[in-house]
């Protein structure tokens, strides 16, 4: 319990430090910051190894009255994995910061603003009131659209206003659905409300959560924001945005769909879901294909990435019915959206790390680079293979559980998805590989520190563990878990 | 009575602010719709929770809380605004540009 | 008789909103706007919502209506292009039409619930006020969290700076005659508005008030004593400008931290010792809050522009 105290508060209590300390002490408290956090995580997962999920009830007023939290495994893997990429990203933007020659204003803001963004991270990641939920994710928006607009320029300014007017819209929804749901039941609790009476306005209620929701995950049709937003901000940002934001409002899908609404998941509407998802998953894999700059494939990526993820709410039965392949596709999406984080990480960056070697990222800029900087491009190929989904990585023992669970259920388009979206991934990444790996280069870079280097890349190499010792994430991620699927495959 | 005539005027309120979000093109009108849907969710909210006879202090609470958060976003938006006027001379968003 | 009252409040309400949205003009759109959120708030008094009331009057209307004023003229200044290219006004209004008939329908069939039952742990919560009580102990995480959100924007804000401006004072530089208006105001406001701020906080632990409220009119004391002249335009590296933006939060999260660590649960308020912790927690965020609102309406840093 006290190492879950730790997660709420340590990156709050750190991002007031950083505004009120001399500017001097920032840079080793946002180190320490991440050392602590790290090691809280490690702790509250094995609490909750040893004796199942973590509860708080938050200044001891129970729900209805208070608000409760609760670790289960799912949450303390996303907790653990966003630990881990915060770890990474704060390395990384010390060298980021010097070789890019930022100034103080961003520099400043850089560390406030990244823990604030975890700082919400861990309040979404456990907590069980809607209401506590949507001010977690405010808090969590707003600190993801001042990051994209941290490097000032027009364009990065246009894509955080877009993304701004979508998070806006989002929220708008989600709030909606939220009243809805306390002026029906009087609760706003998860687990009372999965005890609820059934009213007729449930369905509004989740249609509009679901829908606010959709526009922060930036599902298709939802996804137009992304890519640029993404693709403005400086390279460590653009890791905590694609890695981890996108997870926390998936995150809460999940607990309504499964856990606090399971009885509403009707086969079309968790249908509906999962069409969207693999238009994403295509359409996302096709624009990625025809980008010349590197962090825009990877942002791409990110949209089709993210599409995986929502097959899971046909092929886990949504919640409402108990089939034997659910417990494979529950865990193999969220073993995606683990791996996901940190290739995603690790990509972006490795793709800072070219930026600050050859002032660009254009494909066409980094030919040869491999000659130059081996580790990072070992980083990306290593990433790569996470998000083609190949042996014996994290991404491919996701996508093994979700493939097996769409067969055992019958529904072949979806594992058809499955396959394609592989493909377009393996395509879509094969450009830069090329790129790197071709003979002749065209711009001699500038030196990079190997310690930087060695950031994404080891990133990248623990996706990989990931698939290879994936017993034990496997098992934490069964942990508390909700009911939909007893047993696996 | 009255109680549905607040709820159906903030239901109003939350339409007439969600086109205003989606249709208007000048940005800082995009903002002041933004608030009358969150004004008008929130009316709705407080007659919901002034059905029961007494008022339910849950929900002012909410709204409360929601008046603040709303504001902050609304700052944040409306700084985007006018740092993107200074530096591109718009007030609209650009069209969609899959930079290449 | 008050049915009669609350239909024409709504027609008026439903009547400035449209002309906010519709209207020619974002001068007036906001002005509109701020009427707007006058209504609402006698609408909340008709709620028998004071705190509510008090809050959308406050933020609702006061502060975000002079946050848009403000960019509204800044926006005149640096001459943006105006020509508004239309929308995509059918699916809008579609899907605006489709919300608003779903929460009508929504009204009529949405159950009437058991609400938590507030009046009875109110005793031990430290405040007489229940909406209090909510705020800054039931539901103190949700109070702490958007304490924090308000800071994030504002770091948000500040990041909209230049780069060759970001030593420079905060805000655009205001001008008013020694013997004008302002400059009056700027003098005689201040003292009023210190009181009513004030005493807003302090009654709100047991009436009609509270951190937010009371934090706001203060910030609008700033704000005129910005706009004066009275105070200088602050700079952000100032010590004690920082210093003022984390009490609010860091009181509060410490207070909830220290009870975590004698034994209590995080954020817990023993009965004892509640109503003192809140009175202090209050004070401590209203600073916060005062000073953090103020700085989001003025802005980013900003060099002096030069003379034309």
């Amino acid at each position: 319990m006290t190492s879950l105290v730790v997660l709420l508060t340590l990156p709050l209590v750190a991002a007031l430090a950083v505004l009120a300390l001399p500017e001097r002490r920032r840079e080793p408290l946002g180190l320490l910051t991440v050392a602590i956090g790290l090691v809280a995580a490690l702790t509250l997962a094995a609490s909750v190894w040893r004796s199942g999920p973590v509860l708080l009830t938050l200044g001891g007023w129970t729900p209805p009255l208070g608000i409760a939290l609760r670790a289960d495994g799912l949450a303390v893997a996303l907790i653990l994995m966003s630990a881990l990429v915060m770890s990474a990203v704060a390395l990384a933007a010390r060298f980021e910061m010097r070789a890019t020659r930022v100034g103080p204003r961003a520099a400043f803001g850089f560390w406030v603003l990244m823990a604030l963004l975890w700082g919400a991270l861990n309040a979404v990641y456990v907590s069980r009131d809607l209401f506590n939920l949507y001010v977690g994710i405010e808090l969590l928006s707003l600190a993801a659209v001042a990051l994209v607009a941290l490097s000032g320029t027009a364009k990065a300014l246009a894509a955080a206003l877009r993304y701004m007017i979508f998070a806006l819209v989002g929220s708008v929804l989600y709030l909606a659905g939220v009243v809805l749901t306390y002026a029906a039941h009087g609760v706003l609790d998860i687990g009372l409300l999965a005890a609820r009476m059934p009213a007729e306005s449930d369905a509004l209620a989740l249609g509009l959560m679901t829908a606010g929701l959709l526009a922060k995950t930036a599902l298709f049709p939802f996804h137009v924001w992304l890519p640029t937003a993404h693709a403005a901000a400086p390279a460590p940002a653009s890791a905590l945005l694609s890695a981890l934001v996108p997870k926390a409002s998936f995150l809460i899908l999940i607990r309504l769909w499964f856990e606090a609404m399971p009885d509403l998941a009707s086969s079309a509407a968790v249908m509906m879901l999962a069409v969207l998802g693999s238009i994403a998953v295509i359409w996302g894999g096709v624009l990625a294909l025809v980008q010349s700059r590197l962090k825009l494939i990877v942002a791409y990526s990110t949209v089709a990435q993210l599409g995986y993820l929502f097959l899971i709410f046909p092929l886990a039965g949504g919640g409402g019915s108990v089939q034997p392949w659910s417990a494979g596709a529950w865990t193999g999406a969220m073993f995606l959206a683990l791996s996901h984080g940190l290739a995603k990480a690790a990509m972006f960056l490795a793709a800072g790390i070219c930026i600050a070697a050859v002032g660009s990222d254009r494909l066409g800029d980094l030919r040869g680079l491999v000659r130059h900087l081996p580790m990072t491009v070992a980083a990306l190929a290593l990433a790569a293979i996470t998000l083609a989904g190949l042996p014996p990585s994290g991404g491919f023992t996701a996508k093994y559980l979700l493939m097996t669970s769409a067969l055992a259920a019958g529904q072949w388009p979806l594992a058809l998805v499955l396959v394609g979206g592989g493909l377009l991934a393996a395509a879509y990444l094969y450009r830069p590989m090329a790129a790197l790996f071709a003979r002749e280069a065209r711009i001699a870079p500038r030196p990079v520190p190997r310690i930087w280097q060695a950031v994404p890349l080891t990133l990248a190499a623990s996706a990989i563990l990931l698939g290879l010792f994936s017993a034990t994430p496997f098992d934490l991620l069964q942990i508390g878990r909700p009911e939909p699927a007893e047993e696996g495959l | 009575m009255s109680l549905t005539v607040f709820a159906l005027t903030g239901a109003a309120l939350v339409g007439l602010g969600v086109y205003g979000l989606l249709a208007l093109p000048h940005l800082l009108r995009r903002v002041i719709a933004f608030n009358l849907t969150g004004s008008g969710l929130f009316l709705f909210f407080g007659a919901a929770g002034a059905r029961g006879g007494a008022v339910d202090p849950v929900p002012q609470a909410l709204i409360i809380t929601g008046i603040v958060v709303a504001l902050s976003a609304s700052a944040l938006a409306v700084g985007l605004v006018v740092a993107l006027a200074r530096s591109s001379g718009k007030v609209v968003l650009p069209d969609e540009d899959p930079a290449p | 008789m008050s049915l009669a009252l609350d239909l024409a409040l709504c027609a008026l309400i439903l009547g400035v909103s449209l002309a906010a949205v519709a209207g020619a003009g974002v001068f007036r759109a906001v002005i509109f706007f701020i009427t707007y959120g006058l209504f609402v708030a006698i609408g909340w008094a008709r709620l028998g919502a004071y705190d509510v009331a008090l809050a959308e009057a406050a933020i609702g209307a006061g502060l975000t209506g002079v946050l848009l004023l403000t960019a509204q003229g800044r926006l005149r200044r640096v001459q943006a292009d105006r020509t508004e290219r239309p929308g995509a006004p059918l699916p809008a209004a579609l899907a605006g039409g489709a919300v608003t008939l779903a929460l009508a329908w929504a009204w009529f069939v949405l159950p009437v619930p058991e609400a938590p039952d507030v009046a009875q742990a109110l005793p031990q919560s430290g405040a007489g006020n229940p909406v209090t009580a909510v705020l800054l102990n039931f539901r103190a995480w949700d109070t702490l969290l958007e304490s924090i959100v308000l800071l994030a924007a504002l770091l948000g804000v500040w990041m909209l700076a230049r780069d060759a401006d970001w030593d420079a004072p905060l805000g655009p530089r205001y001008h008013a005659r020694p013997s004008g208006v302002l400059a009056y105001f700027g003098r005689v406001l201040p003292p009023i508005g210190l009181i009513f701020g004030v005493y807003l906080v302090w009654a709100g632990t047991e009436t009609v008030g509270g951190a937010f409220q009371g934090g706001t009119v203060l910030a609008g004391v700033v704000l005129v004593a910005m706009m004066a002249q009275v105070l200088p335009p602050p700079r952000a590296s100032k010590r004690l400008l920082r210093a003022a933006l984390v009490l609010g939060p860091g009181v509060f999260l410490l207070s909830g931290l220290a009870a975590a660590a004698l034994g209590g649960s995080f954020l817990s308020l023993s009965a004892a010792l509640a109503k003192p912790a809140i009175l202090i927690i209050e004070a401590a965020l209203t600073v916060s809050i005062a000073v953090t609102l103020a700085l989001l309406v003025i802005g980013p840093a900003e060099a002096p522009e030069p003379a034309p």
